[in-house]
């Protein structure tokens, strides 16, 4: 029961408190790129939360049973993306085969996945913190969770935005930046929900 | 050689105003954001990515005949890869203090998409003289950004720079400055003024 709590615990934490984007900096690029729309916004959302937890379980499975049993630390970097690359290609092939709709809707997002530091950043912080491995695959789950509640939160905000009525230098890019800092003030109330 | 050397010059300023990888591509921004609560962690992130740009460009540039069309990418990235191992094992050697503060963004320059995305937009195309100019002008015109950001938010958040403490006693830092939201909001801040000088020049 214990352990349930904490993983739980983690679980939270990872979503709200910690989150990839607003807190932790990573995955800003397609949180920038690509959050235009709801709808696809949401796609996208969905596509990394399934390739970050697969992640977490192959990257903590090379790491624990090949690169630290072998003393290889050092080929940790290249090893990672690799994993990921392959992954994010095999996942890719898998969902063309067995559900064409939801490649479809995924399509062009996944190729993106392979370059998203919110992914890369996962894989090195799970041996930082020195997870189990069912601590590994939820903070996989919940950092694609918290990913996904940003960017749609995002969206929507900035479908609300085009009516707006924005400052011509301001337009594009430096609004949305001002909106995310905005929004990680917001998250900043979360801070005090969990101590760890 | 004339008309060479005026391309290396225009392939080097490129990069620091023209097509700016933060300001005018908006690429490569999370190491942007994240380590830019002091001069020095931005100094340092942009010092670090623009070796690695650098030394990838030139190598891609000399090999780019021998590698397959199909597998061009994995290969960038395997040499992206080897090149930030070594700069990540230089920096927890000689500046451990500095390599701490970074954590997890030295690696991240891995999936750094402006590093990738030189290599297939510039490196791969050009001879290796130009790569190198590429290379220096995007590194610095990253460099530079990363500390003007990191200053802005250094010199309201903590009232120094460069760890040297500027205003007195009496100032009340702005700790929102060095907290993620501050970044998000300096950054869009310093994009619009950069639109409205480049809109004034036209």
């Amino acid at each position: 029961m214990e352990e349930f709590t904490q993983i739980l615990l983690l679980f939270i934490s990872t979503v709200l408190i910690n989150n990839f984007i607003l807190v932790r900096f990573l995955g800003i690029c397609p949180f920038l790129g690509v959050s235009k729309q709801v709808e696809t916004a949401f796609s996208m959302g969905l596509a990394t939360t399934f390739v970050m937890t697969l992640t977490a379980a192959a990257t903590w499975l090379i790491n624990t049973f090949i690169l630290e049993a072998l003393n290889l630390p050092f080929l940790q970097y290249v090893s990672f993306i690799i994993v990921i690359a392959s992954l994010v290609q095999f996942v890719e092939m898998f969902i063309k085969k067995t559900s064409p709709v939801l490649y479809k809707a995924l399509g062009i997002f996944l190729p993106l996945i392979t370059t998203n530091c919110a992914i890369m950043g996962l894989a090195l912080l799970i041996p930082l913190n020195g997870y189990s491995f069912i601590a590994s695959v939820v903070f996989g789950f919940g950092a694609g969770v918290g990913f996904t509640l940003a960017i749609v939160l995002m969206a929507g905000l900035r479908e609300k935005l085009e009516f707006g009525d924005v400052p011509g230098v301001l337009k594009g890019v430096p609004v949305t930046l001002i909106i995310a800092g905005i929004m990680a003030m917001a998250f900043m109330g979360f801070s005090g929900l969990i101590s760890m | 050689m004339a008309v060479k050397a005026k391309q290396l010059i225009s392939d080097l300023k490129n990069g620091l105003w023209q097509e700016n990888p933060i300001i005018r591509l908006v690429i490569g921004m999370c190491p942007t954001l994240a380590v830019t609560n002091t001069t020095e962690n931005g100094l340092a992130m942009g010092l670090a990515t623009s070796f690695v740009l650098i030394a990838s460009e030139i190598v891609i540039s000399l090999i780019k005949k021998l590698i397959p069309a199909n597998v061009r990418i994995p290969s960038y990235i395997l040499i992206i890869a080897t090149f930030v191992t070594f700069v990540d094992y230089f920096l927890k050697a000689f500046f451990p203090g500095i390599a701490e503060s970074l954590s997890i963004f030295v690696p991240l320059i891995v999936v750094n998409c402006l590093i990738l995305g030189r290599q297939e937009a510039f490196a791969s195309k050009n001879p290796t003289r130009r790569a190198i100019a590429d290379g220096v002008g995007m590194g610095l015109g990253f460099t530079w950004v990363l500390v003007v950001l990191g200053a802005i938010r250094e010199f309201f958040g903590m009232g120094s720079i460069f760890g040297f403490t500027l205003l007195g006693e009496w100032y009340r830092p702005m700790v929102i400055m060095v907290l993620p939201a501050g970044a998000f909001i300096t950054l869009g801040i310093l994009v619009g003024i950069m639109n409205y000088i480049s809109r004034e020049g036209k």
